[in-house]
């Protein structure tokens, strides 16, 4: 059996997937990346390869995902990919159709406009992480219900309280008084879960023109209290994928399987890759009055990647960058 | 007297050359760095526009070097760069430096008061020595962003990676020592053949991006993660509508690109028709320049909090609207990790190859 691999390394959650010849997906795995992308690739491949039929050959390997570059040095990708593109490929993989993805991941939210199944717009969040899933855990945690429970207390809500969405900092004083003052958990959760997707509409979606069919993908699409406040807002379904966690790992998939078309052999690296130990170490270069802040990745003495500088003169050849085409 | 002033792209070539002409003691500040930025964070208040972070770094570096007097420039209009000088002024004394600050308002709104500055800057020469020094200066100063100009249209054909990137260096080297007229006539032709010489791949396809946005990002690579260089590598052909001397320019017409300001205030006019302070008005007005040119895409960038981009920002959903072009805002603080930067970037390009594509397969 022929699979293709898909790695997206984000901020929160590290996901890899694997898909057959005929693009089903045949096995996949979420972690929390907790600020270690390699280890969370390692032990991720590992998990992965135990979930697998054992008759599999990895014919492709794609990384997207904040940590792209550093994920692609480690399993030898095909081709790495920014993440937005990979998020459309998959939505449209699923929902031919689509014309608005909303992304909501960890620490970043996107918007993606599609038109006949090409990209012709797209945002994502600045200078602010108000509205994504950081933020909403670090409230659930505060809270102290479960984040998987979230969604599910937002839908009780018979009257949701106003809740400031323009910053985590005013949303979260605005929350604790409404405690104070006993309002009820869930009209305060399901008040909170309305006032990110005002946040995020006003913010990332402004002066974009939403059409359905919208696909509503990500971490935070679990969160069935941000589904129907998005719907409230939008007077429209919102379609929610499967995969809906893993679509950026399943974007990668996609682009690694297409590019093996013009490709002899894939550069996986194999499931073994997990157990070398891969060192990173960073430094300032003294080059020039930059003062770049180097990044290296060795394995055993031999420098995989560095990356970094300005000037490129410790670049290693980086690949699947845009294709010049 | 010893002046110092802020970096800004190749204003200090410009600078030094005009003091160098004027006889006038002065220090360039080191090149900006992350300690200028550093400096600059630590005494700017934290609610402030990027740009006087980081020139209040340099300036601080400035009078560390030995500077005594400072020249800035003032402004008009809403946006808060007209007040820099004078918060500059103030923090720098607060923190207990000694000098002399020298602020030039533009000439049309106070011509006695500008002259009298120029002789405090140049008390050995004459107004017409001063003249004729700005005269001969202003040439290099054009020939200058002609090079700049041609580095980003020769960069995304470049057959050897980093060829114009080095052509470039040598190009400024050759006109920093020109001295006069003539020199530097015959300096501007050496200098672009040299940029001209830089081996090109003419079969290479390239998209073609405007860059537009508030000039102090637009002009300081060190502040906008080198995005010029960076997007000529991975072949983009890239025009930029403002320079230096567009920007410091008296008279309407504009040496470099050959657009005016009447021209841009027109092209703005459906969409914006006032002036917004900065250069709120020229970017929506360059947009709509640059997707009548049949550009692929604009990429805007603004310092974070920068009213007058911010208004264009929110305009040009519309323009994109009637007009067909993508706009990709780049907001620019104090961020030096590149990822969130290139992410945008490679999407944008990204969306921009699949336009093409998708144009080209719907003529065919």
């Amino acid at each position: 059996m022929i699979g293709y691999l898909g790695v997206d390394v984000g901020s929160v959650s590290t996901n890899l997937v694997v898909i057959d010849e005929k693009t089903n997906v045949v096995s996949y795995i979420y972690r929390r990346t907790m600020g270690e992308p390699i280890r969370a690739v390692q032990e991720g491949l590992r998990e992965l390869k135990e979930l697998l039929p054992s008759k599999i050959d990895i014919e492709g390997a794609g990384t997207t995902g904040s940590a792209r570059y550093l994920s692609g040095v480690i399993v030898g990708a095909d081709v790495i990919k920014n993440e937005i593109t990979a998020h459309a490929v998959a939505a449209s993989h699923f929902v031919p159709d689509v014309q608005t993805v909303l992304e909501i991941g960890g620490q970043d939210s996107k918007i993606i406009i599609l038109r006949e199944g090409v990209v012709v717009d797209f945002a994502m969040n600045t200078v602010c992480a108000a509205g994504t899933g950081s933020f909403l855990d670090h409230q659930a945690a505060r809270i102290g219900i479960p984040i998987e429970e979230f969604g599910a207390y937002a839908l009780r809500s018979e009257a949701p309280a106003q809740i400031a969405g323009r910053c985590t900092v005013f949303a979260e004083s605005d929350m604790i008084h409404k405690q104070q003052m006993g309002y009820h958990t869930e009209d305060i959760i399901y008040g909170l879960c309305q006032s990110l997707v005002r946040n995020y509409l006003n913010n990332i979606a402004k002066g974009k023109e939403l059409l359905s069919p919208i696909v509503f993908q990500g971490g935070v699409a679990a969160n069935l209290g941000i589904k129907k406040a998005f719907e409230e807002v939008l007077e429209t379904e919102t379609i929610i994928p499967k995969h809906y966690s893993v679509m950026g790992a399943i974007g990668a998939s996609l682009l690694a399987k297409e590019k093996m078309r013009e490709k002899a052999k894939s550069s996986f690296k194999g499931f073994s890759t997990s157990d070398i130990e891969f060192k990173t170490s960073s430094f300032y270069c003294k080059g020039c009055s930059n003062n770049c802040e180097i990044v290296k990745i060795e394995v055993e003495e031999e420098v995989l990647a560095c990356w970094g500088g300005r000037c490129g003169k410790w670049e290693v050849e980086q690949t699947g960058t845009t294709p010049v085409s | 007297m010893k002046i110092t002033f802020p970096h800004m792209g190749t204003l200090d070539i410009v600078l030094s050359d005009l003091f160098s002409r004027l006889d006038v003691d002065f220090v360039v500040p080191p090149k900006t760095t992350t300690k200028t930025v550093n400096l600059g964070v630590k005494h700017a208040p934290e609610f402030a526009c990027f740009p006087l972070k980081v020139t209040i770094g340099n300036l601080i570096e400035g009078l560390e070097a030995g500077a005594d007097t400072i020249i800035m420039v003032g402004g008009t209009g809403p946006c808060r760069f007209g007040f820099y000088a004078e918060v500059q002024n103030k923090i720098l004394h607060d923190i207990g430096y000694d000098f002399e600050m020298i602020v030039l308002e533009p000439p049309m709104t106070d011509i006695k008061d500008f002259i009298k500055k120029c002789k405090k800057i140049a008390p050995k020469k004459s107004l017409i020595q001063i003249f004729h020094a700005v005269r001969v200066g202003w040439k290099k100063a054009v020939a200058i962003d002609e090079v700049e100009r041609e580095t980003l249209k020769t960069r995304a054909f470049e057959r050897n990676f980093d060829d114009t990137t080095v052509a470039r260096k040598k190009a400024l080297t050759v006109l920093e020592q020109a001295v006069t007229s003539l020199e530097i006539r015959e300096a501007r032709e050496e200098a672009l053949s040299l940029i001209n010489k830089v081996e090109k791949d003419h079969t290479r396809r390239a998209l073609k991006i405007g860059i537009v946005g508030e000039f102090y990002v637009l002009l300081e690579p060190y502040i906008n993660f080198d995005i010029e260089k960076y997007l000529g590598q991975k072949a983009i052909y890239l025009e930029r509508p403002v320079y230096l001397t567009d920007w410091i320019s008296p008279s309407k017409n504009n040496p470099v690109m050959g657009i005016n300001s009447d021209e841009i205030k027109k092209a703005a006019k459906p969409y914006l028709s006032h002036f917004v302070g900065g250069e709120g008005q020229a970017t929506v007005g360059h947009v709509v320049k640059f997707a009548e040119e049949g550009f692929d895409g604009i990429i805007q960038l603004l310092p974070f909090t920068c009213m007058p981009e911010i208004i264009a920002k929110s305009i040009l959903p519309r323009v994109y609207k009637d007009l067909d072009i993508p706009v990709l805002t780049l907001v620019i603080d104090e961020q030096t990790g590149r990822a969130g930067i290139v992410t945008r970037l490679e999407a944008f390009m990204d969306l921009l190859w699949n336009r093409r594509k998708k144009k080209l397969s719907v003529v065919s």
